[in-house]
């Protein structure tokens, strides 16, 4: 019955990783895995409210395109209209309490100007977030050159990527709530529109601030030698997985709420 | 590598109170445990009185819970629903996950893979102190004015969601909530720690397929701990924004009787939190359920004085019940008119589950077939966890079929089926494991006479409680209710409630023994020798005193799996798994490999600050 006659020098032997990981590395990708799925029920309830509700009517939207192009100029277009651009949809019935509005005409803003820019701006925050990650690619690249000047650049690169999407965000918040959208009222549609926008890219937006107080922390430590002393930059590795990570889901969160 | 770690100077706060060994916080967690299942069980006994005797006063709820709660002695309704959502809370997350898993997980894992102390000692701290925070968060919610959370443990909205359905839906409810995203933390943090220590850890030797089965079985825990806390989490979250920020997540047009109104925000449903509830709560059943498994395991192993029969089957069995335990949660909302289809998938996985289940079984019976059977009071624990789990698994099969369970669902069927299944015999496993692992715990034996006073009161009164339920169910008295001396079609069934509630207080009664065995037995019991059970697995070479580093010197290498007993042609009938083949003409290779992570394994100063601990944490500290 028994198994003596097992190798011992194989991968799974014991007396070392079977992944040929340190256990901090572990315990991140298994930090990142729980944290996957908080975000997947998140986005499943999305998903179940999201599709509780009909889309606006394809027929409508296409008037819709036709009679605003890109880059109309919607302020001019709709000042003698009560509620601006707003009001003219929910006239028309685009918006309604009945169905999920497109994040086309609810995102279509773009600071500096009035032109109706639909999801512009939502573009360029992904952007910055997907290039932060680059810059945390080229900072855990050169950790493991042990180019200390380089991992500093890179590093502090990708936190003023991290402040840049957040600053983003803030802006993009600050218009939707000028609009009337709070967590309890929409003027767009259904209410749970609102309110789901805010909780998911709202902790999401955490995630993101946290990588950035993560980053800062990590760059002073950079900067100090900790690493350098220590004759590795696997710290900092580790928090370019929790990065990635938090761009991953960002991805995803587009995906579901401004693309669908 | 330095092994002196026994000597170092600790003092009493970073020795007791904010310890990074392994061993201590097993015992922070397991006495935590025991003082909540105390609260718990208590509290069954004493909405048990109500449902007893239901017009009758007794004094002691007066004393206990004053005139808001119970008025002349009588159990206020809603605060009786309190109590029931508070002990179902307690028992399943407070004892049988933290008390369960976080015991020993914490102390077995080090011990028995051969490693000096978990991944991240620090991290494994924290999830202790997140635990005892929840702990103290919950139980405030039973002193707050409107009383404690009392929509069932499953709070259900709408009665979780609307802080006005109920007085228990008020600031009581909250404190739930915030009590277990706290215990969330808490099992995340100890079981990030212990999938990593099993994976990474292991000493020389120790191959997964030569692991114990209670490291398979913690292993296994830790990963549907894993990934399915989260989604509770996540839904505790869109809850929450419910209850405090005016969302509607789970909210649908609903209009609360007495004229509160109908509710300004609509859109929701209440059935997806039932989904995002139910995605944690039917693992969670496994999370309960499986340590104790590993736990028999290996108990009635070592006290068969046989291998344990089946040993690949099992850990197929364990793998298959968490690849399961993910697809059958449906099976607790058959009733929320779920698509037939749909239905009828997790009716088919919730049978299919049953197959590795039995195998288990089966196989614990297979081992104790034959052996030459030590009757210790960890091994009368761990039969006594078989016999209920076959019991309580036999009404699963009524139950996952989704026509019977439209006429047995939410009566007393139910409550027998998961108090047998896998709330007793959870509860028995823990039991097994304290008989069994006392010795390796403080160093001396625990009374053997009073164990089997205390098992033998806790079977028959576990049975005499559980098995009249079953009628009770099928004859359709619902769970939950308060009396049923106002309905005369359950009138026959007030004798045998009362019938229950002796028996319970018979099984209050055993514990009590078992408390004053245990807490006597730390500073008065026998001393343990060694090997107090002739086992073969690593724990039982450490030093009985404690010492932070587990051994002495070199950490012992392992050359067998650990169910090597009653071997023919050995000279004894246990062959501890560092013992070497004898004559054995391959010799063992292992590449002299020194485990990555040794550096941060070496506790470096045992009377540590907080600050520095946290320093170091940070990474600002001393590389």
């Amino acid at each position: 019955m028994s198994n003596n006659a097992v190798s011992t020098t194989s991968t799974w032997a014991g007396g070392k990783s079977p992944f040929k990981v340190s256990y901090g590395k572990l315990m991140m990708w298994f930090f990142l895995l729980s944290d996957a799925f908080t975000f997947s029920s998140l986005l499943v309830g999305y998903g179940a409210v999201r599709y509780s509700f009909p889309s606006a009517d394809e027929a409508m939207m296409e008037q819709v395109r036709q009679d605003i192009p890109f880059g109309t100029d919607v302020h001019h277009m709709f000042e003698h209209t009560e509620g601006g651009f707003v009001g003219h949809m929910v006239n028309e019935g685009v918006f309604a309490e009945t169905h999920w509005p497109a994040p086309e005409l609810v995102f279509n803003h773009f600071p500096g100007h009035h032109l109706h820019w639909p999801l512009m701006f939502v573009s360029l925050m992904t952007l910055i977030l997907i290039l932060s990650s680059v810059t945390m690619v080229l900072a855990v690249e050169a950790g493991q050159r042990m180019e200390k000047k380089k991992v500093e650049l890179y590093m502090l690169l990708t936190i003023i990527g991290g402040f840049m999407f957040l600053g983003c965000q803030a802006w993009e918040w600050t218009k939707f709530i000028g609009e009337g959208a709070k967590l309890y009222t929409n003027p767009f549609g259904p209410v749970t529109f609102a309110a789901l926008f805010f909780l998911v890219t709202g902790f999401h937006g955490f995630h993101v601030l946290s990588g950035v107080v993560i980053n800062i922390v990590i760059y002073i430590n950079t900067i100090l030698g900790t690493y350098e002393k220590r004759g590795h930059y696997e710290m900092v590795e580790k928090t370019g997985l929790y990065w990635h990570f938090v761009d991953l889901v960002w991805v995803f969160v587009f995906t579901f709420f401004y693309l669908i | 590598m330095s092994n002196d770690h026994g000597h170092h100077k600790q003092s009493f706060i970073s020795k007791y109170v904010f310890s990074m060994d392994h061993k201590m916080i097993s015992k922070q967690f397991l006495i935590t445990g025991i003082i909540m299942g105390v609260i718990g069980v208590s509290m069954s006994i004493l909405f048990r009185l109500q449902l007893a005797w239901p017009e009758t006063s007794f004094p002691i709820l007066n004393w206990l819970f004053g005139d808001q709660w119970a008025p002349e002695g009588r159990l206020d309704s809603g605060f009786y629903m309190g109590l029931v959502t508070i002990h179902g809370t307690i028992m399943v997350f407070y004892v049988l996950t933290a008390g369960l898993s976080g015991t020993f997980s914490n102390l077995l894992i080090p011990l028995q893979v051969g490693a000096r102390d978990m991944a991240s000692p620090f991290m494994n701290m924290l999830s202790y102190w997140f635990f005892l925070l929840s702990s103290i968060v919950l139980m405030s919610s039973m002193f707050v004015a409107t009383g404690p959370a009392s929509g069932g443990w499953t709070i259900y909205p709408p009665l979780s969601a609307l802080a006005k359905a109920m007085p228990g839906s008020g600031v009581g409810m909250t404190l739930w909530l915030v009590a277990i995203i706290l215990f969330i933390v808490s099992a995340l943090l100890g079981g990030i720690n212990y999938i990593s220590t099993v994976l990474n850890m292991r000493t020389k030797g120790m191959s997964m397929n030569r692991m114990p089965l209670t490291i398979w079985a913690f292993m296994l825990t830790a990963i549907l701990g894993l990934l399915s806390f989260p989604v509770l989490l996540g839904g505790g979250l869109l809850l929450m924004f419910d209850r405090l920020a005016g969302t509607s997540f789970y909210l649908s047009d609903i209009f609360l009787g007495g004229g509160v109104g109908a509710l300004e925000q609509t859109g929701g449903s209440p059935i997806l939190f039932q989904h995002l509830f139910w995605f944690l709560g039917h693992p969670e059943v496994y999370i309960i359920i499986m340590p104790a498994f590993g736990i028999t395991s290996e108990v009635i192993a070592v006290n068969a004085r046989k291998p344990i029969f089946g040993y690949t089957a099992m850990i197929i069995s364990l793998i298959g019940i968490s690849v399961l335990s993910f697809l059958v949660w449906g099976h607790h909302m058959f009733i929320t008119g779920m698509n037939p289809l749909l239905g009828t998938i997790f009716l088919v996985m919730t049978l299919i589950i049953a197959v590795p289940s039995a195998v288990k079984t089966f196989n614990y019976l297979a081992t104790l077939w034959k052996g030459s059977i030590r009757f210790t009071n960890g091994m009368m624990f761990a039969i006594g966890l078989v016999s209920l789990f076959i019991t309580g698994g036999l009404t699963g099969i009524f139950l996952g079929n989704a026509a019977l369970d439209i006429s047995l669902h939410d009566t007393y069927f139910v409550v027998a089926h998961f108090h047998l299944v896998m709330g007793s015999s959870a509860i028995f496993g823990m039991m097994a494991g304290i008989y069994h692992w006392f010795p390796r715990m403080f160093g001396r034996t625990m009374n053997k006479t009073l164990g089997y006073i205390h098992f033998w009161l806790t079977f028959i009164s576990a049975y005499m409680v559980f098995f009249p339920m079953h009628f009770q169910g099928l004859a359709g008295v619902p769970r939950r209710y308060y009396s049923f001396n106002i309905l005369p079609e359950f009138a026959p069934w007030l004798d045998v409630n009362v019938f229950i509630t002796l028996a319970a207080i018979l099984g209050g009664v055993a514990q009590i023994i078992f408390l004053y065995n245990f807490f006597s037995s730390i500073f008065a019991g026998e001393k343990a020798v060694q090997n107090p059970w002739q086992a073969n697995t690593l724990e039982w070479t450490a030093p009985v005193e404690h010492l932070h580093g587990n051994w002495p010197g070199e950490i012992p290498t392992v050359y067998r799996w650990p169910y090597d007993y009653s071997l023919p042609d050995a000279d004894e009938d246990f062959i501890p798994q560092n013992v070497p083949d004898k004559g054995s003409s391959e010799e063992i290779h292992v590449a002299p490999v020194t485990p990555e992570t040794s550096d941060a394994k070496e506790p470096k100063e045992d009377n540590v600050m907080l600050f520095t601990l946290v320093k170091n944490w940070l990474g600002l500290g001393k590389a």
